[in-house]
């Protein structure tokens, strides 16, 4: 027996490997109960029987369901995410480029909306229920009802067609400079910015004020500490573990959720990636999205509970 | 030629309600508050819940609970009226000057932070000395104040230390950074009684050591009377009795005065067993999920139409004992019998006549009624349930049930909300006694309540026993209580029966170590009770 809280970690790890063993079950199943032969999908309307039940034999078609699970779990294990049906190439290698595109728009998309959020969270708490509370959660509110695309098209009337200020098509490639391509990203960044702050926000400033009936920031507002300090030494490090939930979910929905906002910037993410594919019948590329979306997902989330149990000084310092 | 450490004139209290379905209006929580404090005094605030004596408690650091609001007068500390000096004059007195020591240290503080880095934060915050020497301080401090290992418990988190520990360390925060005046709310009054006792006599010497003024807030008057110089009696927001503590003890005034001093004044003779109990429990153990055994080997009996008084701390495992007898925790070993006939370990395997001869009334009135029901609906369902009445005859039954409660017919109509605590702790006992039970467990039916309305709840608990020949299950940590309605009592620590036999034994000596530090810890109300108990214990309290 360790410390409680390496037990605790790495039970959640191993429930997270178990998870994502299941969830690439339910992928694997998904893809297999889609409508339609893959081997005529490639060969096209016209093939002749005798060449379609010859690419069945080639792609192991023709193997149990089980079988072929377990060949590409095997394959996957070992890095190999096989072979794109489309072009014949590995689907590792589109992937990666692919991946750290995505990664790139939704870091940066991170990097401004989780500090942004949780300071106007912070802002929204000091001056509760006055006019800025009452601005911060109108505006974030509004943000989030409209639907990402229309957020989207709405920033590239105004700001890329009337003001001309950020192009409205976001490719990037890797002779760019990182500012020239910051100024590239600008509109996908903004619209995932206003889609993920609100809830961030609200939930920072649920958790504090919760927070903020406690009998001990009483005690702090009788030390004579200032309201600011109150908030941030006595109510903040109370209130994280919530807020880092609701931020790690959001970081999840950044990954997995771009998928919109790159179709309608055409930027050149994973996004775009699954959607192109799954149009094309590309079950193997289709797979290999779903299961690193997985992934993702899961191991952000993994990281947000081990964040609420470190965080947790009851579990941190046990009697 | 002591100055005037603070000053209260003619203080007036305000707050803005809001009642459901009617227009927002100001009412008026306190008023006409005049004191004054002079250096190094304690002046004791007494009153039950709702005299606002915790409120004016914190106006002498102009602080309004909620929506609290000090509309009139002047509080004036060391010479200023603090209620004109704005926000950073405040921060400026706050911790400085005045500090404060609340009722659940445990909640009051910030569970993410070290009890040093606390304790010593309003020290650093005012600028009044070094880090280090405001450490030494608070060691010097825990030491004084009795907290064991004084080196290294201020790196300990809250949740690490019991609950008479935070209440110690809560008042050496207040007095690290050197104040003229410590507001003390209710400190002791979460505590066990006898952990109450050790941390009062802590209290209590760290106060004349260092000489600091201070307010001490309590509902209890024989705990005031062991650390206060003055008592001041409020009720209803309003002055009733001012005067020294000796004067307020011996010989109080008012009538008010004169019936807080003689609470607990119930007397009953106690009753002899009869040949057959009612209800027998054998050689009962129990444990919550197999893990930690809860009770051990426990045998009571409780004879028809007497009362069994089951006492001990918190932890001791008295509501599980509860608990086993209605069937919602089966026990591990042992058998109850009822009547005679072995009852069925299990809730779900009685029979619907067993659940009526057994009921229960608890802690908190105010949770066990369902709050959108009417009285009349609360008292009618068991008359329903049991005996199928209806109509007329229901609320004919419901009416003459309200008036053995002594509240009447007119109340049939009302929702729980409506209802003052002790009302509502009636209509809890009126709903078991619809049932015409022959068992009633009480638990802790009087201890959310103030003094004066639990002897009322006793006492028609008393003349109801004599009235319906019920017999009690009396749980409680309250000894006053046990001494004044029992027929015999079952003392309990950790688990086991201690002592277990006729009042009139149990309460005689010798006793066994618990017992007697049970039976000494309950304040008494008398000049210099504290210190003659200090001196003469057997044993600690676990809870320290």
């Amino acid at each position: 027996m360790g410390h409680p809280i390496l037990n605790l970690v790495a039970q959640r790890i191993a429930l997270g490997c178990l998870l994502l063993l299941m969830a690439s079950v339910l992928i694997f199943i998904g893809t297999q109960i889609l409508p339609g032969d893959i081997a005529q999908s490639i060969l096209g309307q016209s093939a002749t029987p005798e060449a379609v039940a010859n690419l069945r034999k080639d792609l192991g078609l023709n193997d149990p369901a089980y079988v072929r699970y377990f060949t590409w779990l095997s394959g996957v294990l070992q890095g190999d995410l096989g072979v794109a049906l489309s072009n014949g190439k590995p689907i590792a290698q589109a992937v990666g480029q692919r991946l750290s595109n995505t990664l790139f728009l939704a870091g940066w998309a991170a990097l401004i909306s989780v500090p942004l959020a949780v300071l106007l969270g912070l802002l929204a708490v000091q001056y509760k229920n006055r006019w800025p509370d009452k601005l911060i959660s109108g505006v974030t509110l509004t943000t989030i009802s409209l639907p990402e695309f229309f957020l989207g098209y709405l920033l590239i009337f105004f700001i890329s067609v009337q003001l001309r200020w950020f192009p409205s098509v976001a490719i990037i490639n890797d002779s760019m400079s990182l500012g020239q391509k910051l100024n590239t990203i600008a509109l996908p960044v903004a619209v995932l910015v206003l889609v993920v702050l609100a809830q961030m926000m609200r939930m920072t400033r649920a958790a504090i004020l919760n927070v903020m009936q406690s009998a001990y920031i009483e005690t702090a507002e009788l030390k004579g500490i200032t309201p600011f300090q109150v908030i941030r030494k006595h109510a903040f490090p109370n209130a994280i573990a919530p807020i880092i939930n609701v931020i790690m979910l959001n970081l999840a929905y950044l990954v997995v959720g771009v998928v919109i906002v790159e179709v309608v910037f055409a930027y050149p993410g994973m996004g775009q990636y699954l959607v192109d594919h799954v149009s094309k019948r590309d079950v193997p590329v289709v797979q290999a999205c779903a299961l690193i979306f997985a992934s993702v997902y899961i191991s952000l989330n993994i990281v947000a509970d081990i964040v609420s149990i470190v965080a947790n000084p009851r579990l941190r310092h046990p009697k | 030629m002591a100055e005037n450490l603070l000053e209260i004139k003619n203080l007036k209290i305000g707050a803005t309600v809001y009642p459901p379905g009617e227009k927002p209006h100001d009412i008026t929580i306190a008023q006409e508050i005049s004191l004054t404090l002079k250096k190094g005094q304690v002046m004791g605030l007494i009153g039950e819940s709702g005299a606002g004596k915790s409120t004016i408690g914190l106006s002498a650091m102009s602080y309004g609970r909620g929506g609290v609001q000090l509309t009139g007068g002047e509080v004036i500390v060391n010479g200023r009226d603090i209620l004109q000096i704005g926000a950073q004059g405040l921060r400026e007195l706050r911790g400085r000057e005045v500090t404060y020591v609340s009722q659940s240290a445990a909640a009051s503080f910030n569970p993410a932070m070290r009890l040093m880095e606390q304790v010593i934060e309003t020290t650093l915050l005012h600028g009044l000395s070094t880090k280090k020497q405001a450490e030494e301080r608070a060691v010097e401090l825990f030491a004084a104040l009795g907290l064991p290992d004084p080196e290294n418990i201020g790196n300990r988190y809250p949740h690490q230390v019991s609950g008479g520990q935070l209440q110690r360390a809560m008042t050496a925060m207040a007095l690290c950074p050197k104040p003229d005046l410590i507001v003390f709310d209710e400190p002791t009054t979460a505590l066990d009684v006898t952990t109450q006792i050790d941390v009062l006599a802590a209290i209590k010497k760290a106060i004349r050591d260092t000489g600091v003024a201070a307010l001490y807030i309590t509902h209890d008057l024989a705990v005031v009377a062991q650390v206060s110089d003055e008592i001041l009696v409020l009720r209803h927001g309003r002055m009733v009795e001012h005067g020294t503590t000796e004067h307020i003890i011996n010989s109080p005034k008012e009538e008010y005065t004169q019936q807080l001093v003689s609470a607990h004044s119930i007397q009953h003779e106690e009753k002899k067993p009869t040949e057959k109990p009612i209800l027998s429990v054998e050689n009962i153990s129990a444990s919550y999920g197999g893990a930690i055994k809860v009770l051990s080997n426990v045998s009571v009996d409780i004879y028809p139409g007497q009362t069994l008084a089951v006492v001990g701390e918190s932890g001791s495992g008295k509501s599980t004992l509860a608990r086993v007898i209605t069937g919602l925790l089966p026990p591990s070993e042992g058998r109850i019998t009822f009547e005679g006939e072995e009852l069925s370990p299990a809730l779900p395997e009685r029979s619907i006549e067993d659940l009526r001869q057994l009921q229960m009334i608890y802690q908190m009135a105010d949770v066990a009624m369902n709050p959108r029901q009417t009285v009349g609906t609360i008292i009618g369902r068991p008359l329903e349930l049991y005996f199928g009445m209806r109509g007329a005859e229901k609320r004919k039954r419901v009416i003459e049930l309200l008036d053995e409660i002594e509240m009447g017919e007119k109340f049939i109509d009302r929702y729980p909300a409506e209802l003052s605590g002790g009302q509502k702790q009636r209509v809890c006992i009126a709903r078991s006694l619809a049932a015409k039970p022959k068992l009633i467990i009480c638990d802790e039916v009087t201890s959310a309540l103030d003094p004066l309305v639990a002897d009322g709840i006793l006492k028609l608990l008393l003349d109801l026993q004599k009235v319906e020949d019920v017999a009690y299950l009396f749980i409680t940590h309250d000894l006053a209580t046990v001494k004044s309605i029992s027929d015999s009592i079952a003392v309990m620590y950790q688990g086991e029966l201690v002592r277990y036999g006729q009042k009139s034994e149990v309460l005689a000596p010798p006793f066994d170590d618990y017992t007697d530090l049970l039976l000494s810890s309950v304040p008494e109300m008398k000049l210099g009770w504290l210190e003659e108990v200090i001196a003469h214990r057997k044993m600690e309290s676990a809870g320290n």
